[in-house]
């Protein structure tokens, strides 16, 4: 083909992950057909993809990883095939499937720029073709693509952006450019068999972890290694050689260009988020957050009209979905009226509900029920439904037991469909020839929640932190200090514990005929990050809810409106002062989210007097008669805080007068525990030290006593011996101070930061507070990345181990506590390493097994706010 | 920071073993005084049984602490029970022997009794005191970050070294070489050190040595102490300063990992002798049960 003449196809699909892939499937079965009838016809569609190879993403797997296709509920609906197994089994499969279905695959080829709507869609590539497009669909996900060294030939054999196997590479010269993380690990990784010369733009490695520092300065300055370092020094030119010989760098550095031979330059500079590039696409984006996701309509399409956006980059994280939405975009464009796959899945959602209407009527009508979710989207609303309980309250038993066995006989029923569609897959495979897949075990269908009026919806100081949005009928929040509030249809509740992290404030009761979704935590967070007005709908009642609990809870939180747009939410990392010792305050602070530190200056040192979190107040005296801070408050990790200043106080006090009791009473018991840590400089230190390690966000936290610790490792063994042969503490390495040690093993944070990107939702909490893993994890690490505190492991599966009592007797087996020689099964190398951590015991009704293990006492679990009285215990 | 197990639960079971030994105390005191008390009169039996349980259920500690499914009291409540229990046990067994010894396989089976207790009685104190001690001698400082320490101060000082002349160049790296920081048991639990050096001899080239002992790296320090004031080269007498600063550090870092390695066993070797001791005890004691009821 000869260049410059432009290629026009109906559908131009750019991104070839399991999205893309399965969409130009889709689309080239439609050319198949096509061709059938016209042997002329020539592909309508070209499947775009910027890496040399399809579906990059999980090209980039570690070898061998295994691949789930969670939600195990969701069918897949695609030419291509997907099932569990390992990521080169799956590679294979799209790849046979590429030829198969006969996908025009363009690869290797970046596209940099689309401009166009509908009709004319010019689509503008890295190597400077242009083709043109009727539709486009977007499907790069979110992985972004890596940064280049922006010079000629960056795009050749010559340069890597990744590095798969350094012990590919042997006895070459190879320059490595970056100074991050990536870029280090991997020039130390080929300094094994190599020489290296690492490339930095700046004089020192200031995004480098500590670790990788130390490494990477002593690999240079030690003089045994073909290791060196090139300062203050980038890449100015490059002349590419043939495969397999040396070429030459040029080095632009402080003291004049340098030339340097190598066999392969290797840039790890980074990756550019795609959101620079989805925006110059003219793809508008709801708000500033670098991962906000585009919004959409019911068929997926931007606001650019023939502009569609499937997969992660619309904010579906899995494969089967992404796929999935695949197939039905490539039908929606094609003019079919599909149902998505999900559609019976919300069919069940509703099916024990009083009407009789189709599921699209339903989430209609839903939407336009509750204000806050009228104007979103149809497509989030749903996505939002999908991932939603809804709960039914029913009045009696009578009418609960009758509609629990239609439940019943409604999930059996879908569950033989689902069979019948299973061995009429497994008929159609033999009949072809084809290889059975592995059955997974089918996953019970979520059908309709039910409850019976007056049951508790929640109650006070569970740990939950769904949202809950009526329907229908009321719902009636009480607390012990002040009256009833009833809520009505359109209303919603449990926004606070959503906000705050913190345990539920008073009980929820539904009544008769009362219908509620129920949404995650997670997926209203994805929520509000999107939507700003549904963000600024909850902030609005959190705020009047919290002044009112706090300040008038014998009044109405409706009353409190024109109050709450008085006071200011301010958010402060960690480590920043809200205000400092000796300033002039104005303001009392409300804690939302987090928790605060108090200190003072004693002696040129900076001491810890205390700590307070969400649901408390601080910095009330400046407004209660001593303008002079007598302390100093920042933020013990990352924190959000109401600012009250004078009149609003005021008003908030002359709605309620004898909320200044309340104040009173919250003073002179926060003064006294402040007097006291004061007075106790050591214990003081102790909380610094406690602090500064980040406990104050934990709800439940391991401190060991290291008085008492006689260093047995019985509570390892515990845990290990209770949790699948696997600890989930290290004591070892826990962080020492004094007598405190703090073991790495999870805290069980307000707001667990490991919850925050699971692909399956995998991690969940107990109403009781702890936050713990399910079996629907994928490996995929980001918990373990997200989590500060370095508690999750991945791990594959353990043997068993004999029985403890052959091991004491008979000496059979390692005996008890974690085998560190452990090979896991290849069933269990098959299944892939998980991700494990402590779940606090949940399924123990004794409590934790670190803690009713330890022979002398050494170990107890508390949260932070029990630590002042565990320090002063002497 | 929190309760011990002595002060366990307000010293509950010490209030359990005194009122133990008072009941005992009463049944010994009940015996008919025509007979000399004994373990053959029915108060003997039940003493006795008593004993026994007591024994058995001591020694099941040892199955309680690795049942980690068990659904009952946390350890540390086992653990003072057993301690404030196994005291009384010395009660309860004289009571029952009637305070009559011999050379017979009873009395064997109270002597071992009594050298269980007392090997408990030495953990007890392990355990209340040496955790105090790791934690000073710790002073914030993991035996990691004090290995790391060390190793790098190593380097440095071979770094000096390199620049003095061989004598001390070879000294100072046989001396680090020849560093011992564990050793057989007895050299752990007294935290002794087992260093030596390869020290020049006087008047002879550097081929020629001697191998001295250098507990406390002593030796090299005082050889280089000696040394300072001699010096002819420029330079010298502040490598050899700086030498001497490092060997103190060394001798200071090397005294608290030893320390620590020492206490660290002193924690746990009494468990060695009170388990196998305690299983003695159990044999014995069947046979005692075994010829009370057969031969006499
Ligand atoms: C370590 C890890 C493990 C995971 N494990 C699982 C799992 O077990 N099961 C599961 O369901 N999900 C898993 N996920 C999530 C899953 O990988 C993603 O949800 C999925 O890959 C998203 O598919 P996609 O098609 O939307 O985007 P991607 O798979 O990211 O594909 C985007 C494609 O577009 C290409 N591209 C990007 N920009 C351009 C451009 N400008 N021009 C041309 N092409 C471009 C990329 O090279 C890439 O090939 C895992 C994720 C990670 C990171
Ligand atoms: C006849 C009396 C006793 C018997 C049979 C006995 C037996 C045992 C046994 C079997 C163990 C378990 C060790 C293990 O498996 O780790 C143990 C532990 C222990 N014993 Fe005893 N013991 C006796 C008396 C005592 C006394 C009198 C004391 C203290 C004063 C004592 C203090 C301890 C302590 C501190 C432990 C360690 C607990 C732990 O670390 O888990 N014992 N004993
Ligand atoms: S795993 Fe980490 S982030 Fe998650 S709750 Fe535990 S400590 Fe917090
Ligand atoms: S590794 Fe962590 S984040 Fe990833 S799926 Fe498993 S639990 Fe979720």
């Amino acid at each position: 083909m000869a260049e410059n003449v432009k290629e026009h196809f109906d559908i131009a699909v750019i991104g070839a992950g399991p999205a893309g892939l399965s969409a130009a499937a889709k689309a080239a079965e439609y050319d198949l057909d096509a061709r059938a009838a016209n042997p002329d016809h020539t592909p309508s569609h070209i499947l775009i993809e910027g890496s040399p190879l399809h579906a990059n993403t999980i090209q980039r797997y570690q070898k061998g990883k295994h691949v789930m296709d969670e939600p195990g509920y969701l069918d897949l609906r695609s030419p291509l095939e997907f099932a569990a197994g390992k990521r080169e089994q799956i590679l294979k499969s799209w790849d046979q499937g590429i030829s198969e279905t006969g996908i025009n695959f363009r690869a290797n080829c970046e596209v940099t720029k689309i401009t166009g709507s509908r009709g004319n869609f010019e689509i503008h590539c890295a190597d400077g073709n242009t083709i043109s497009a009727n539709n486009v669909v977007l499907s790069i996900g979110t992985q972004g693509n890596p940064r280049r060294l922006g010079v000629d030939g960056d795009n050749s054999h010559f340069v890597q952006y990744q590095l798969d196997d350094p012990d590919e590479y042997h006895d070459e010269d190879i320059i490595v450019v970056g100074a991050g993380d990536a870029a280090i690990e991997n020039a130390l990784a080929l300094a094994k068999n190599n020489r290296v010369v690492i490339v930095n733009r700046k004089n020192e490695f200031t995004r480098a972890k500590q670790g990788n520092l130390d490494n990477v300065l002593e690999a240079i300055n030690d003089r045994n290694m073909a290791f060196s370092c090139r300062y203050d020094a980038s890449v100015k030119s490059l002349s590419v050689p043939p495969p397999g010989s040396v070429g030459t760098v040029v080095l632009n550095t402080a003291r004049g260009d340098e030339t340097l031979p190598c066999h392969r330059v290797i840039a790890r500079l980074g990756s550019i988020p795609p959101r620079q590039f989805v925006e110059s696409c003219g793809i508008a984006l709801p708000n500033k957050d670098p991962e906000a996701i585009p919004e959409l309509d019911g068929q997926y399409q931007c606001n650019v009209p023939g502009l569609y956006i499937i997969g992660a980059l619309a904010g579906y994280p899995l494969i089967k979905q992404g796929m999935n939405q695949g197939y039905d975009v490539i039908e929606y464009i094609k003019g079919k009226a599909v149902k998505p796959v999900d559609h019976p899945l919300l069919a069940l959602k509703f099916s024990l509900l009083p009407y009789l209407a189709d599921v699209d009527d339903i989430l209609a009508l839903y939407q336009q029920r509750v204000p806050m979710f009228s104007r979103m989207n149809a497509l989030a609303f749903r996505e939002l439904i999908m991932e939603s309980d809804i709960r039914y309250c029913v009045s009696d038993a009578q009418q609960l037991n009758s509609l629990q066995s239609q439940g019943a006989s409604i999930s059996q029923e879908r569950i033989r469909d689902i069979e019948s569609a299973r061995s009429a897959d497994i008929q159609r495979r033999q009949s072809a020839g084809l290889a059975i897949k592995p059955v997974t075990p089918i996953s019970p269908p979520v059908i309709t929640k039910l409850l019976r009026s007056g049951d508790f919806i929640y109650r006070h100081n569970d740990y939950s932190n769904s949202f809950f949005t009526i329907i229908e009928g009321q719902v009636t929040l009480s607390s012990a200090e002040g009256s009833d509030t009833i809520l009505g249809p359109g209303q919603f509740f449990g926004e606070m514990s959503l906000l705050s992290g913190r345990p539920r404030i008073g009980n929820a009761v539904a009544s008769n005929d009362t219908i509620l979704i129920e949404t995650p935590r997670r997926t209203m967070a994805k929520l509000m990050a999107a939507n700003d007005e549904v963000a600024k709908g909850i902030e609005t009642v959190f705020l009047q809810r919290t002044l009112q609990q706090f300040f008038t809870p014998q009044g109405s939180y409706v009353d409190l409106r024109d109050i709450a747009k008085q006071v200011k939410t301010s958010h402060f990392n960690t480590g920043k002062y809200i205000y400092k010792e000796d300033d002039a305050g104005e303001h009392l602070y409300l804690i939302r989210s987090g928790t605060i530190a108090l200190s003072r200056l004693e002696n040129g040192k900076e001491i810890a007097i205390g700590q307070l979190h969400s649901g408390q107040i601080f910095g009330q005296m400046a407004l209660m008669g001593d303008p002079t801070r007598r302390e100093s408050a920042y933020a013990a990790v990352r924190s959000e805080v109401i600012e009250i200043s004078r009149q609003p106080f005021l008003a908030l006090l002359s709605k309620s007068p004898e909320s200044i009791t309340r104040l009173q009473t919250e003073t002179s018991k926060q003064l006294k525990s402040t007097a006291e840590l004061a007075a106790l400089p050591e214990q003081a230190s102790l909380m610094s030290f406690l602090l500064a390690q980040g406990t104050g966000e934990g709800t439940n936290v391991l401190l060991i006593d290291e008085n008492l610790c006689v260093g047995c490792d019985n509570c390892e063994t515990a845990c290990a011996e209770t949790h699948k042969g696997i600890s989930r503490l290290d004591r070892k390495a826990g962080v020492r101070f004094a007598n405190i040690n703090l073991p790495i093993a999870c805290r069980h944070c307000e707001q667990p930061h490991c919850m925050k990107e699971c692909p399956p939702n995998a991690i969940h909490r107990e109403s009781s507070g702890e936050v713990y893993i399910n079996d629907s994890c994928i490996g995929c690490g980001n918990c373990e990345t997200n989590c500060p505190y370095g508690v999750i492991k991945l791990s594959y599966q353990l043997p068993e181990k004999p029985p403890f009592l052959s091991w004491l007797f008979g000496g059979v087996g390692p005996g008890p506590g974690e085998d560190k020689n452990a090979t896991p099964s290849n069933m269990a190398k098959e299944i892939g390493k998980k991700a494990v951590k402590c779940d606090a015991c949940v399924d123990r009704p004794a409590g934790p097994a670190c803690v009713q293990y330890c022979p002398t006492g050494a170990a107890q679990r508390m949260e932070p706010a029990e630590f002042i009285n565990v320090l002063n215990l002497r | 920071m929190y309760v011990n197990i002595l002060n366990y639960a307000r010293r509950r079971y010490f209030w359990w073993s005194v009122i133990l030994l008072i009941a005992c105390s009463g049944l010994y005191l009940s015996q008919a005084e025509s007979l000399p008390p004994n373990g053959g009169s029915w108060q003997g039996y039940v003493l006795g049984s008593i004993g026994l349980f007591l024994i058995i259920w001591l020694s099941c500690l040892g199955i309680r602490k690795r049942s980690y499914a068990s659904k009952s009291a946390n350890l540390q409540a086992w653990v003072s029970a057993h301690i404030y229990l196994g005291i009384s046990l010395i009660g309860v067994a004289t009571l029952h022997c009637a305070f009559q010894f011999g050379l017979n396989v009873h009395t064997l089976a109270y002597m071992l009794m009594c050298a269980v207790i007392v090997s408990g009685l030495i953990g007890l104190y392990a355990y209340l005191r040496y955790p105090r001690l790791l934690v000073e001698n710790r002073a914030n400082q993991s035996f990691e970050q004090r290995l790391d320490s060390l190793a790098k101060i190593d380097k440095e000082g071979l770094a000096l070294a390199a620049n003095c002349d061989t004598e001390i160049q070879h000294m100072i790296s046989s001396a680090i070489d020849r560093t011992a920081i564990g050793g057989n048991l007895l050299t752990q639990f007294f935290g002794r050190d087992r260093s030596s050096v390869a020290m020049p001899t006087k008047g002879t080239t550097s081929k020629h040595s001697q191998m001295l002992s250098n507990e406390g790296q002593q030796t090299v320090i005082d050889f280089l102490v000696a040394k300072i004031p001699n010096t002819q080269k420029p330079g010298e007498a502040e490598r050899l300063q700086k030498l001497l600063y490092i060997l103190g550090r060394r001798q200071e870092l090397l005294r608290r990992l030893r320390r620590e390695l020492s206490l660290q066993l002193r924690t746990k070797l009494w468990l060695s002798v009170h388990i196998p001791l305690s299983m003695a005890l159990l044999v014995s004691l069947f046979v005692h049960i075994f010829t009370v009821f057969f031969y006499w």
